[in-house]
């Protein structure tokens, strides 16, 4: 028996199946929920990453459900699919390295961050619902499946951010709010699979592309879409539950709910691109996408700025961040019509747009982690009350030098080339988008300016004279970012020769999503 | 080459940049060196000159967040005051966006060829 066949599936049925075991070790050991989880997260992107490379090499997978064989999308006699089907392209597997590689950091930097608090066989077992959540909502290939596993990601999300309940009413409130905004979302997306439905009797995403001709049901179930993915994926001005959220859930969730934001973003850009493509009117559905990136980059930086609550500073920065993938990607929906701007910048501008979906996850992760070690070791969020704490928490520190310069575009990190791109590219689509871009990128770096001051430098406060770094998996965590990071500023031709540029090319080309499914039909 | 990233107007190689970096930081070091070597540890020189007055405490020598930028933002306060109120914390309000936003962007498809 072949067993790399099945590891499209192995992905998701891991944690899930784990997720559901965890309560009764929780019951054994107190400690074991943390160590079973981060082993199968550890797993589970051994097996994305094998994927990874049969995608790159091989070229898309698809996996069947309860077919005769996992490759057999149309059975004898079917012109359309009926089975639940994994399509795994390069875009898919671009975001579920993501979400890998973050989950089982958050994982594994949990074990000692939340090693105090009770109820840890549900923390877990919630944490592995959320990744398993987020893969399916990357890997499927089928839209009614998406909403379930958006559905999963967003019950778990909720009950992540409100873990800390119990002993504070704002964590509750968060979650509330988010299970309001999610519920939301999920109602008007199962509404717009109602219209696909409706009219076409297919659930695919590769068969309905095949058949959407842009009607004006197809029109009201893009104009439905749009705003929810882009509200799931903290775009302004429906981004108020993402300061919330991100503040109250503890630092790993945090860092893992940015992924599950960039999920929505993914599935933003599956349903304009994979599923409309050329069909829709590119420029302005693309414009629209450009003035949620713009809006979100500027008000989120300015929001920024005045923040006091570090957690709160960063989660308005993940808003500002999104709006350069929004810029990035909404520059190449624009010129998707126009086969010579589109071969000029388009490509390269979602291509930055792309390249910093993953930048972002890698950095803005790194901080929120900084984030949770001064609250772990300082008990307080509040910028005003910090200082001094490079003393005494030194590879802290540098982690969040390296995530901050990061963020703020600086070279040679991460950050910089996927926003050089972005910047290069958006110029010549218009120069005015360049220019706002580069101006909220200094922001950004006066912002993270004010918070490494008003955390780490001055004096050692007599306060903090018993603080130390934070335990080693902890750092272990950061570090692994951290490293990541620099890899990714130093080559970034790497990635986006292997990873960014095949998953730009994904969107782009619509028909050969569909043959993959579909074939020659 | 490895570390050679195509832009689509340039290149970028982050490499290069850290040679460079290297060699200007060694440089700056060299000149440094080169200066007069005047300053002497756990002297008079240690010891912070605020234009006379006493060293505060050391918790009071730190500035605190709300302090940075205090002239950024009350220059922008025409900006910021109703930037801060449209963030009202309330649930309604985040419903009543995604309605408004749904709203227009209906009408933009819907308008569009």
């Amino acid at each position: 028996m072949n067993l790399s066949i099945h590891f499209p599936i192995l992905i998701i049925a891991l944690p899930l199946l784990t997720a559901f075991i965890i309560p009764l070790i929780g019951k054994i050991n107190k400690k074991a929920p943390g160590i079973f989880a981060t082993l199968t997260l550890g797993i589970s992107l051994i097996f994305t990453i094998l994927v990874a490379v049969k995608v790159m090499t091989a070229g898309a997978q698809v996996y069947v459900f309860g077919a005769k064989s996992t490759a057999l999308t149309l059975p004898s006699g079917l012109r359309f699919p009926i089975r639940i089907i994994f399509e795994i392209d390069a875009m898919s597997i671009f975001m579920g390295l993501i979400t890998a590689t973050v989950s089982f950091l958050g994982a594994l930097y949990s074990l000692a961050f939340i090693e105090k608090e009770g109820g840890l066989d549900k923390y877990y077992s919630l944490l592995l619902l959320l990744t398993v959540g987020m893969f399916g909502m990357e890997l499927t290939g089928d839209i009614f499946n998406f909403f379930v596993f958006l559905e999963i990601a967003s019950i778990a999300s909720v009950a992540l951010i409100s873990f800390r309940g119990p002993q504070a009413g704002e964590p509750a409130e968060a979650g509330f709010k988010y299970m309001v905004v999610s519920s939301i979302s999920a109602l008007i997306v199962l509404f717009a699979i109602g219209i696909f439905y409706g009219q076409y009797d297919v659930l695919n995403f590769a068969a309905l592309a095949k058949l959407i001709r842009y009607s004006q049901l197809d029109k009201i179930a893009l104009a439905l879409m749009v705003p929810v993915l882009a509200m799931k994926a903290g775009a302004v001005p429906m981004h108020m539950w993402t300061p919330d959220a991100y503040s109250e859930a503890p630092a790993p969730i945090t860092m893992i709910l940015v992924a599950a934001s960039q999920a929505s973003l993914y599935a933003l850009f599956r349903v304009t691109f994979s599923l409309y493509n050329i069909q829709l009117n590119t420029l302005t559905v693309g414009w629209i996408i450009i003035v949620f990136g713009l809006l979100s980059m500027f008000i989120g930086v300015t929001m920024a700025i005045i923040q006091k609550d570090i957690k709160r500073l960063m989660a308005y920065h993940a808003i500002s961040q999104t709006g350069y993938m929004l810029l990035g990607v909404g520059v190449g929906l624009a010129v998707l019509n126009d086969p010579v701007a589109l071969q000029k910048y388009g490509i390269t501008a979602m291509e930055g747009g792309i390249f910093h979906i993953m930048n972002h996850a890698l950095y803005k992760g790194l901080l929120f982690l900084t984030a949770g070690a001064l609250f772990y070791r300082t008990g307080t969020r509040d910028l005003n009350n910090m200082g001094g704490l490079a003393h005494s928490m030194k590879y802290t520190t540098i982690f969040f030098i390296i995530g901050a310069a990061a963020i703020a575009g600086l070279p040679p990190f991460n950050g910089f080339a996927s926003k050089l791109l972005i910047y290069e590219s958006a110029y010549r689509f218009n120069p005015l988008l360049s220019i706002v871009a580069m101006v909220v990128s200094i922001l950004t770096l006066a912002s993270f300016v004010k918070v490494f001051h008003s955390a780490f430098l001055g004096p050692k406060l007599p306060c903090f004279k018993e603080v130390q770094e934070v335990p080693r998996s902890m750092v272990f965590a950061m570090a692994v970012l951290s490293c990541i990071i620099i890899f990714f500023g130093l080559f970034p031709d790497v990635i986006v020769k292997n990873l960014v540029h095949p998953a730009a090319m994904s969107l782009i080309e619509q028909s050969k999503y569909s043959a993959i499914i579909l074939g020659g039909r | 080459m490895l570390g050679l990233l195509e832009t689509g107007s340039g290149f970028w190689s982050a490499l290069i940049w850290v040679v460079i970096v290297l060699v200007l930081s060694a440089l700056i070091i060299y000149l440094r060196n080169k200066g007069e070597a005047s300053y002497k540890k756990s002297t008079e020189q240690d010891k912070p000159f605020i234009s006379g007055n006493p060293e505060l405490s050391k918790e009071n020598s730190h500035i605190s967040a709300s302090h940075i930028y205090w002239g950024f933002t009350e220059a922008l306060k025409d900006y910021y005051n109703p930037l801060v109120k449209f963030h009202t914390g309330n649930i309604n309000d985040y419903s009543g966006w995604i309605v408004v936003v749904t709203a227009i962007v209906l009408i933009m498809v819907g308008v569009s060829a």
